[in-house]
């Protein structure tokens, strides 16, 4: 049976000797050997510079030096995240065998606190997708149900932590990209705001957009991760030079959320709206409630333009970031005669369909005659999806919302229909646009056993104040409910067969 | 066609895009030493390869050597700039697009004068001025017949300035040139080295009836790398879209390549072919806010530019306007000319030497004036040795080519010569004395005022002393012995 060792819990175990950075690391890459040929929530597993740090960490241990905050917790990272000489592909073709020369801000900083990457988790090519099934590898399955998707782009990250395989694991956000998994797999998952946390090292989607952040078993977890990662790196010039406050996760004054001013936008609670999900939601709101919050509400009347906006800017972005996978520095190369037919054919068969999809939407929303229509006209929309943030602020403390329109759906379904998906992600883009800090938390379940998220948003680098109600909201109840489905039948598998 | 008939008939309109490469310690987006010549791909890290996850952060130098050239350039300085992305696949490029200004650039405005020999002083206008990233180079190598890739340049800042189509000939394009040239090397912002790169034009042309009003359909030529290409190709370009013009042809708006061997341009790519850059703001980089103050300051740190100083040396030394120019044609040689002077040097005798003596060797060897060996203590010191009588100009002269090359002190070289006391009027003295004695009819002609007379007097003086004596001491001696010849009679 499995324990669900929080990071703390891991942490001061290994601080106080009680366990050695090596069991801990010993029993995540047990169960990632147990769990993952079913789940593939990993794409690459590195056990041997675990274990080779784990025992290194042991030593200093024995030599008092008893510092980190993270000290032998085992933390899994999103493949678009660059760590030295370990295999990072951002899930692409195009990049395969790529090992960067560098690690990533947020690696330098895991490393710094004693932390120990067990592993490069999946996701959607690049990061654009919902599934976790635009990727080179296996797509990843929903430890809840191994016939539905993990969500993604942030999948193989939020199955990996929902399975129990790491306390902690990192994930990326453009439109939704932890929050959505997270909701999916019934996992608590951290937008920060943008700035919060250096993309220095992040395989980047859409600049503008992009964030790092946790993905754990609780919001003190999360806390206790973003306080790690957080904080102004010089090298990214769109990092924030605000000081990081010591997150931790508790709720705000003294223990309660009493006198909060939770605002529940109309347009987030649509009529077509999940019956399921919307129950559960009202639920959680409802829960925040007896915990001494009051609710109002609110409106932010732009929402049903970000989609539209969204999928003009961050396509935008990419096809630019992206221009650099050309077969001609690093990465695939295809076989050609000339740089023309090098670049044509390196790229089609080094990016995937949905990768090449959004390439080809942004070229042409930044297209001479057209930029003014689409890629200017989306930027206001985002200026007004900001100001609808900044009003609504105004009237409450935080923003409470489902974080998608239903659960994990079956794998295969809308692969063919990608306006369906985006769609998907009406939730989870006006944040990311406002660049609010955002935490999707487990707030009930579908009748058929699948995790259901709820979005608790904040004003900008109030990520304190979110996840303190997120931690209170959690501590009063017990979503999800206990092992995920898939890890128990595997479980119970092995037990029949000892 | 003679160029000379065409002018007169058809009239150019030549603007230029001159890319300056700052002269900055690091890249501009990154830590690498910006450096020409290392090793191929060694000045390189992950943000000036392009690799995913880096980013760029601006280099507050570059910033402001841009700032300081724009204002050289009498630039109006822009406080809110910012970047922007121009996306175009080539593969010395690693990221597939160039970081440069597009929307706000560093500065708007600005001019360069120039002095051809037939007009007044003539302003040519700037448009923009704006930074952006230098790309790396691509060399072919004939072993593997391949194309490699050196990044090193890569991320190099560079500030682009775009001048107003304001120029009306191939000279009038060159003097533009060396004029900003001049005048960034003097503000310190770059060499402008143009052989390593430092210094890079591109031109666009077109050609109209004289006394037309419209514009032509212009070509564009890209990378000249140096003054002659930049001549020859406008001349080429000025021919042929003449000829197509008065054949009642139509000129293609096209990008062109010129071929220094052959002297003549070709088709890069038609109108239909041109780039579509895709720019937008660069999402990685903040705008960039530059105050008055700083503004301010930079402008205040600027030294005298060439023009100024010209007009100054011309009033406050008396020196023609000639020696003036030689003189601040280049930064070391305004440099050399001044520290002359600080050091005691007559300044119209110190801008002599430099502009006469010192150009003429530096221009023999083919040195550039921060090759230059001459010190302002030499000039100084020679300029002394001939004063004091120790030596003749003419011998000081002849002396010169020595003392530049060896960098030795005059002195040392008049003492190692025994050249010293070549006016030793003494011996002149006792050479005329004996003289007079002698040749009695000499001396008669002398009286008699025969110009003939004094020549015979001094020719032997010379033989002599080995030329070491001045003609006019032998002349003032003469007279002091026998007095002044009468006048008028030969
Ligand atoms: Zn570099």
């Amino acid at each position: 049976m499995i324990s669900t060792a929080t990071a703390r819990r891991i942490a001061g175990d290994v601080r106080s000797g009680k366990r050695t950075a090596r069991e801990v690391v010993e029993e995540s890459l047990a169960r990632i050997e147990k769990y993952d040929g079913e789940i593939h929530a990993f794409v690459h597993v590195c056990s041997d510079e675990a274990l080779a740090r784990a025992d290194g960490i042991d030593a200093a241990v024995a030599r008092g030096e008893t510092d980190g905050l993270l000290l032998g917790v085992p933390v899994a990272v999103k493949d678009n995240i660059c760590t030295r000489n370990i295999p990072t592909t951002a899930a692409s073709r195009i990049l395969e065998n790529y090992r960067p020369p560098y690690d990533a801000h947020v690696i330098e900083r895991l490393l710094g606190e004693g932390a120990v990457i067990v592993g490069k988790t999946n996701q959607d090519e690049f990061g654009m997708g919902s599934t976790s099934q635009y990727t080179v590898y296996e797509a990843t399955r929903n430890p809840w149900n191994s016939g539905r998707v993990p969500g993604g782009s942030s999948g193989g990250s939020a199955a990996a932590v929902a399975a129990g395989m790491v306390p902690i694991a990192l994930g990326t956000d453009t439109g939704g990209s932890i929050r959505q998994p997270a909701a999916f797999c019934g996992v608590t998952g951290l937008k920060p705001t943008y700035g919060r946390v250096s993309r220095y090292g992040l395989i980047a989607f859409a600049s503008s957009l992009d964030q790092i952040g946790p993905i754990t078993a609780d919001a003190p977890d999360a806390a206790l991760a973003l306080r790690v990662i957080a904080g102004r790196d010089e090298r990214d010039s769109t990092s924030a030079d605000k000081k990081v406050p010591a997150y931790d996760g508790k709720p705000v004054s003294g223990g309660s959320i009493e006198g909060l001013k939770i605002g529940l936008p109309l347009e987030y609670f649509p009529d077509n709206l999940d019956g399921e999900v919307a129950a559960a939601v009202r639920l959680g709101v409802s829960g925040l409630e007896k915990l001494g919050a009051s609710v109002v509400e609110v409106s932010l009347p732009h929402t049903r333009y970000a989609i539209a906006a969204y999928y003009i800017i961050a396509p935008a972005e990419a096809s630019s970031n992206l221009a650099r996978y050309d077969g001609v520095h690093y990465g695939r190369r295809a076989e050609s005669h000339d740089v023309r037919s090098l670049y044509v054919r390196s790229r089609s068969e080094g990016f995937g369909p949905e990768v090449q999809r959004r390439i080809m939407l942004g070229t042409f929303a930044l297209s001479s005659g057209y930029y003014d229509a689409y890629y200017l006209k989306a930027q206001k929309v985002r200026t007004l999806v900001r100001r609808d943030f900044e009003k609504a602020f105004e009237r409450c403390d935080l923003i409470v919302s489902p974080v998608a329109p239903g659960s994990a759906f079956p794998l295969g379904k809308w692969l063919d229909d990608p306006i369906r998906m985006y769609l998907g992600d009406v939730f989870t883009v006006p944040a990311s646009l406002a660049g609010c800090p955002a935490v999707s938390v487990p707030c009930g379940m579908t009748g058929d056993g699948l995790p259901i998220g709820m979005q608790v948003i904040g004003p900008e680098f109030r990520e304190g104040l979110v996840l303190g109600a997120a931690a209170a909201y959690q501590k009063a109840t017990d979503h999800p409910a206990g092992i995920p489905s898939e890890i128990r039948k595997i479980e119970s598998r092995s037990g029949a067969n000892n | 066609m003679e160029l000379e008939k065409l002018l007169e008939r058809c009239e150019p309109v030549i603007g230029l895009e001159i890319h300056v490469q700052l002269r900055t310690e690091t890249k501009m987006f990154c830590g690498c030493a910006n450096r020409f010549g290392a090793p191929p791909n060694s000045l390189t890290c992950p943000v000036c390869l392009g690799l995913p996850g880096a980013l760029p952060v601006i280099n507050r130098r570059s910033f402001e050597l841009g700032v300081r050239a724009a204002l050289a350039l009498h630039g109006n300085i822009q406080n809110d700039t910012g970047f922007d992305r121009k996306n175009y696949f080539y593969p010395d490029q690693p990221k597939n697009y160039q970081i440069s200004q597009y929307e706000l650039p560093l500065a708007l405005g600005g001019y360069v004068e120039i002095e051809n020999d037939s007009d007044a002083a003539k302003k040519i206008r700037l448009m923009r001025m704006h930074l952006e990233e230098d790309a790396g180079k691509n060399i072919h190598d004939p072993d593997s017949n391949s194309t490699l890739v050196d990044l090193n340049r890569a991320g190099t800042p560079l500030l682009e300035i775009v001048s107003e189509p304001d120029i009306r000939s191939p000279g009038d394009a060159v003097l533009y040139a060396r004029s900003l040239r001049e005048i960034l090397r003097y503000a310190e912002v770059s060499d402008c080295d143009m052989e390593k790169g430092n210094f890079r034009a591109d031109t666009n042309i077109s050609v109209r009836p004289r006394g037309s009003g419209e514009l032509g359909t212009r070509t564009e030529i890209k990378n000249l790398n140096s003054f002659a290409h930049l001549r020859a190709c406008l001349e080429f370009e000025i021919k042929r879209q003449a000829e197509i013009l008065e054949s009642g042809g139509q000129v293609l708006q096209e990008t062109l390549q010129f071929d220094p061997v052959t002297g003549r341009t070709s088709s890069m790519r038609s109108k239909e072919e041109a780039h579509d850059y895709r720019y937008f703001p660069e999402p990685d980089l903040l705008p960039v806010f530059i105050s008055e103050d700083r503004v301010g300051e930079i402008r205040g740190s600027l030294p005298e530019l060439p023009g100024p100083k010209r007009r100054r040396y011309v009033e406050d030394y008396g020196l023609s306007e000639y020696v003036a120019g030689v003189l601040t044609a280049d930064r070391e040689s305004a440099a050399l000319f001044e520290s002359a002077i600080a050091r005691g040097g007559e300044p119209k005798r110190m801008a002599n030497w430099i502009a006469n003596e010192v150009a003429g060797q530096m221009n023999d060897r083919g040195l550039a004036w921060d090759e230059c060996p001459m010190t302002p203590k030499m000039i100084v010191e020679l300029e002394e040795l001939i004063a004091d009588g120790t030596i003749t100009r003419k011998v000081g002269r002849g002396l010169f080519p020595e003392i530049f090359g060896t960098g030795k002190p005059p002195s040392d070289i008049v003492r190692e010569k025994g050249l010293a006391g070549g006016a030793d009027l003494s011996e002149i003295g006792r050479i005329l004395d004996r003289m007079i004695e002698e040749k009695p009819k000499l001396v008669a002609d002398y009286k008699a005022g025969r110009k003939k007379a004094v020549n015979a007097f001094i020719g032997p003086v010379m033989r002599k002393t080995r030329g070491k004596a001045d003609a006019g001491e032998v002349v003032r001696l003469l007279e002091g012995k026998l007095g002044a010849p009468d006048e008028g009679k030969s």
